[in-house]
């Protein structure tokens, strides 16, 4: 059905978070990082540059990394997204995120569940990559710490680690 | 870094979202992958009154070849158009430039169609539409034009595309089976946008001479630009050729400066990345020629 939101007027979105469905509030012109983050109070979502270059806000939107920044959560109606929070059970860490502590691939952390979501899906497409093909991806995540050496030998051991376990 | 209040309005069909547009005109964005508008409304360099959304509208998202053209819907996802064999198999040079496209995530979003309306001077699709010698297809709730994309781009972020017209479709010829194709661009970082960037595609004779050539520039000018190449036609396809081009390129264009390179600078980069995609262009062109034959 057609839909038709006036500027001030707070639409209901239902959409499902990590496997949950959740539903709250939000005008037109309301992010989806704002929506993710204080209404849903989905904290691993970060802001950074709110103009879709910095990657801090990617997040998987039907097993698709994108920028959360850039579209608006009166958009999202019935999407399914996945954020750092739905990477593993609280407490505990996937393969992908064991290789990060392992490398040492984070100093501050802010762009870490952004990275984190590009490469679920980048090795799900691609179980054996390159490590230019790993740099490619990463160029769309700006980490002011580590200088990515650490993110890419994570990427690297990690995927080799998938691989082992199938 | 938040937009300004707007109306958020989601038709369900094409004619519905023509008619909106149509009442709404100027005051009204379309909004697709949203990588285009997304930044300009979050940092308010645009002020809609109402955003009409055409990322679920049915129709529109279709790769289809069709004789000797090839369709692609206006809100085909880049990263779609990266991964799809159509694409490879009927129009290579696209495949060579969607890459260059932004990153893997912004590709995860961002549209072909998408691209051409907002007609950067540095953006890759617009440049192979423009080289590959395409048409886009506007509709608005009255008409349908379809403008050679040639003529499309009228300056930086500006088309023909009138009000009340949508970018509904690209339709590009079919690249022959024996044609070459190649891509580059410089950037300060890979996905940044292009300082210069070069497309080619060009198809040899039974000696190895030039046959066709069509070659273009983006982010020189402030526009996907077409060089003429009559002047090669029937030449050796080899890197003397090569440099003769990008040395008469260097005369005819009139490249922009900016905060990123000076006028001169984007001339030294056309004339090398010229220099390096011709013979590439025809390297691929005799492989092809190998492979048919």
């Amino acid at each position: 059905m057609s839909v038709r939101i006036t500027p001030e007027q707070e639409q209901r979105v239902t959409l499902t978070v990590n496997g949950k469905v959740r539903s709250s509030f939000a005008e037109p012109r309301m992010l989806l990082t704002d929506f993710l983050r204080h209404e849903l109070q989905v904290f691993g979502v970060h802001v950074g540059c709110e103009h879709g270059v910095c990657g801090a806000c990617t997040i998987l939107v039907g097993g698709r990394a994108v920028r959360s920044c850039t579209r608006y959560a009166v958009q999202m109606e019935g999407a399914e997204i996945t954020t750092v929070e739905g990477l593993a059970e609280p407490g505990t860490l996937n393969v992908l995120q064991q290789a990060f502590a392992d490398h040492h691939a984070l100093q501050c952390g802010f762009c870490t569940p952004g990275i984190l979501l590009s490469a679920t899906q980048f090795l799900r497409q691609n179980g054996a990559p390159s490590e230019a093909e790993v740099r490619d991806m990463l160029s769309g995540h700006i980490c002011r710490c580590t200088g990515y050496v650490g993110i890419v030998a994570a990427i690297m051991d990690a995927a080799a680690r998938l691989r082992r376990s199938e | 870094m938040k937009p300004v209040p707007f109306e958020y309005c989601r038709p369900d069909t094409l004619a519905e979202a023509l008619a909106l547009l149509a009442e709404r005109r100027s005051e009204a964005a379309l909004l697709a992958g949203g990588m285009s508008l997304g930044p300009m409304l979050n940092l308010r360099i645009v002020r809609p009154k109402s955003v009409i959304d055409i990322s679920r509208l049915p129709d529109l998202d279709g790769i289809a070849v069709r004789a000797d053209r090839l369709i692609t819907g206006a809100t085909v996802i880049q990263a779609e158009a990266l991964a799809s064999p159509v694409i490879r198999d009927a129009l290579p040079l696209l495949a060579l430039a969607l890459p260059w496209v932004g990153h893997f995530q912004t590709r995860n979003s961002g549209t072909l169609g998408g691209s051409v309306a907002h007609a950067d001077p540095s953006a890759e699709i617009p440049l192979c539409l423009v080289v590959a010698d395409a048409t886009v297809v506007l509709r608005s709730a009255r008409r349908e034009r379809r403008i050679p994309a040639r003529d499309f781009f009228t300056g930086a972020l500006s088309t023909v595309r009138r009000e009340d017209e949508m970018v509904v479709a690209l339709e590009w010829p079919r690249a022959p089976a024996d044609a070459g194709h190649a891509f580059e661009e410089i950037a300060q970082r890979h996905g940044d946008f292009a300082i210069a960037a070069a497309a080619c595609s060009l198809t040899l004779d039974g000696s190895g001479r030039i046959a066709t050539l069509a070659l273009g520039l983006g982010g020189v000018e402030d526009r996907p630009i077409a060089i003429d190449t009559a002047a090669f036609i029937g030449r050796p396809a080899d890197g003397e050729t090569a440099r003769a081009i990008a040395g008469s390129i260097e005369e005819s264009i009139d490249p922009m400066e900016d905060h990123a390179a000076s006028a001169n600078y984007r001339r030294a980069l056309a004339r090398v990345l010229v220099e390096r995609i011709v013979p590439r262009a025809a390297g691929a062109a005799r492989s092809a020629r190998k492979g048919a034959a």
